[in-house]
């Protein structure tokens, strides 16, 4: 469970996160919001690029905020970027291995542990071809299997599906769902694309604005009138 | 009974993990690699040519060449260090010069003071150097790209007006054991074994093998890894829990250990040092003969320090200045930069083959190889 209060983030007269409160408690959980609203800002908080000027996160009882980045990545804290940042002069497999050898997992897992990770998220191409090689969906895939990789607890995706093409996205549809049942790690999805987000999370939370407007079942959310208004705006102008 | 049962259900679902990899056998290296024939047949190439080298190279040149092959076999350990720094990591140390001269003034130093066995004296310039010089990698950590460089220049000057102003040691007494009176100067002492400049040739030669081995080990393990994607995206590397100030400071430090130990290299090879011997401008002409031959590549490293101390050698020899080869670098790396961003090693064997092709050409109209034709 991770649990988020008061989160406020500032760049000089911006305020990407103002006072945000939520809780992700378990499976796969939503993240939606129009294009500003702070939902990567809140991803950079999470994995320590960004220091709030105030709040508190805890997750599963630690204060992540008191952990450098890189030990957060060591402790579980996993992430996709929204532009894919697969390594492109090693291979799927070092790729995914670079961060089993840099958390505190045992060595002699590490084959089976990549391997496993590799054939959760469906990778067809060699795993020891070089990621600069690989298609574009590939590549993707080898970011989500790197942060699934070993025993994480917090996975955040940032837009995996911009780009792909539909049965793409179905197919990473299924590998997130995946994830919370394999891995037992806590999923946050952020992602434009609704139906995929219907489709993998059960609970979602909506941020406009860098405040929460809305959270509950992604049923209900998606049906709120405050969640639609933020999404297509308001007549009123001025 | 049940822990027998335990364990070989184990022993089958790690079996069948390895199953699931298409080329992964048990014995596989853990980085994954595949063994073909490529991977013997590489080897065994590498090691003939260095046998060649070694053997033959003495033979085939004049003394004055054989000296000039010694330079470039230290040279391209300073290059290997430098390439690493810019081509592995991403980093620009203009500052690889100095450190080359902090190399060579420990090594004099120590070959002087002491009666160490050579190999140790080495050893020792190379950590020694290597603590002076993660401490020029320090501004690396907070900059990047052209502050850096010019914090790394300005180091460098730094470091050489020092060396210059305290002198190289020559065997007089003191700290620095500099004699300034110029006379009866015992020369710097070279290892028992390779006193001739035949014998030096080939310990350097054997020295820069053991050197680009260490890089070689570095590079194909964790350290390389980490590398690769902090030169890629520093922000990936830290989501990969890769902590990116300790590999970047390990990168300074392996660059400056073996740019040390090439330092007492050239400390034995010119057997008189003095400060004229390194300049900050050396620092500016490493980085563009690193850039010219490749930085992606060790063999890239060779191909720099061929160009660095073969060409002087070669215009030395027909009466023309080096400096000449100032412009030629210059033009050089406005080549490589536009045209052969891998540099000469890649851009070289590529523009061979398509001359291949090209005048193969002629001779692929006769009915012998028409298939070549189709394709």
């Amino acid at each position: 469970m991770v649990e988020i209060s008061e989160l406020t983030v500032r760049f000089g007269g911006v305020t990407p996160l103002d006072g945000m409160s939520v809780r992700f408690e378990k499976g796969t959980c939503g993240l939606i919001g129009p294009n500003g609203a702070g939902k990567t800002t809140f991803f950079n908080v999470l994995s320590g690029f960004v220091r709030p000027v105030a709040g508190a996160v805890s997750a599963f009882g630690e204060d992540l905020l008191k952990m450098t980045h890189f030990r957060r990545a060591r402790w579980g804290v996993r992430r996709t970027f929204q532009t894919e940042q697969a390594i492109e002069e090693l291979s799927v497999y070092d790729n995914v291995a670079m961060i089993h050898e840099h958390s505190k997992l045992s060595g002699s897992t590490r084959r089976d542990d990549v391997i496993g990770a590799i054939s959760l998220v469906g990778i067809k191409a060699d795993p020891y071809a070089p990621v600069g090689t690989l298609s574009a969906v590939d590549r993707r895939l080898v970011e989500v299997a790197r942060a699934v990789v070993g025993k994480p607890r917090i996975v955040l995706l940032d837009e995996p599906a911009a780009g792909l093409p539909d049965e793409e996205t179905e197919h990473l549809s299924n590998v997130i769902q995946s994830i919370p049942e394999q891995t037992g790690a806590l999923t946050i999805l952020v992602d434009h694309d609704m139906s995929l987000v219907s489709a993998c999370c059960e609970t979602t939370a909506v941020l406009d604005f860098g405040k929460l407007l809305a959270s509950g079942p992604t049923r209900d959310v998606l049906r709120d009138e405050r969640v639609i208004r933020a999404y297509l705006g308001t007549e009123e102008v001025g | 009974m049940e822990s027998a049962g335990v364990q070989s259900a184990e022993n089958t679902t790690a079996a069948a993990g390895s199953d699931a990899a298409p080329e992964a056998a048990p014995s596989a290296p853990r980085t994954g690699r595949a063994p073909d024939a490529r991977s013997f047949v590489r080897p065994a190439v590498i090691v003939a040519l260095l046998a060649f080298v070694l053997i033959a190279f003495p033979s085939m040149f004049s003394q004055y060449y054989v000296d000039a092959w010694t330079q470039v076999a230290i040279y391209s350990i300073v290059t290997l260090g430098l390439g690493v720094l810019v081509g592995r990591v991403g980093m620009v140390s203009l500052g690889q010069g100095a450190v080359l001269a902090m190399g060579a003034w420990v090594a004099a130093r120590l070959l002087f003071a002491t009666s160490l066995p050579f190999p140790v004296v080495l050893l020792a310039a190379g950590l020694i150097t290597m603590l002076l010089g993660t401490l020029v990698g320090l501004p690396a950590l907070r900059m990047s790209g052209l502050y850096l460089a010019l914090i790394t220049l300005m180091l460098a000057g730094a470091i050489t007006v020092t060396l210059a102003n305290i002198n190289f040691p020559n065997g007089g007494h003191g700290f620095t054991g500099y004699n300034g009176a110029s006379v009866h100067i015992p020369p710097i002492r070279r290892p028992s074994a390779a006193i001739t400049d035949t014998a030096y040739f080939r310990y350097c030669v054997i020295v820069a093998i053991v050197m680009f081995v260490l890089v070689l080990v570095h590079l194909r393990g964790r350290p390389g890894r980490a590398w690769a994607a902090i030169r890629q995206s520093e922000a990936a590397a830290l989501t990969a829990g890769i902590n990116t100030t300790f590999y970047k400071l390990w990168a300074f430090a392996l660059a400056s250990f073996i740019t040390g130990v090439a330092g007492g290299l050239v400390a034995g090879s010119f057997r008189y040092l003095n400060s004229l011997t390194f300049t900050t401008q050396d620092s500016i002409t490493l980085l563009a003969v690193v850039l010219m031959g490749g930085a992606y590549s060790m063999w890239g490293a060779v191909v720099a320090a061929f160009l660095l101390k073969f060409l002087q050698a070669l215009l030395n020899d027909w009466g023309l200045s080096p400096d000449w080869l100032t412009i030629l670098f210059g033009i050089g790396v406005l080549q490589v930069l536009t045209t052969a961003p891998r540099g000469l090693v890649d851009q070289v064997p590529k523009d061979l083959a398509k001359l291949g092709r090209l005048l193969a050409k002629p001779f692929r109209r006769s009915p012998a190889a028409p298939e070549r034709e189709e394709a």
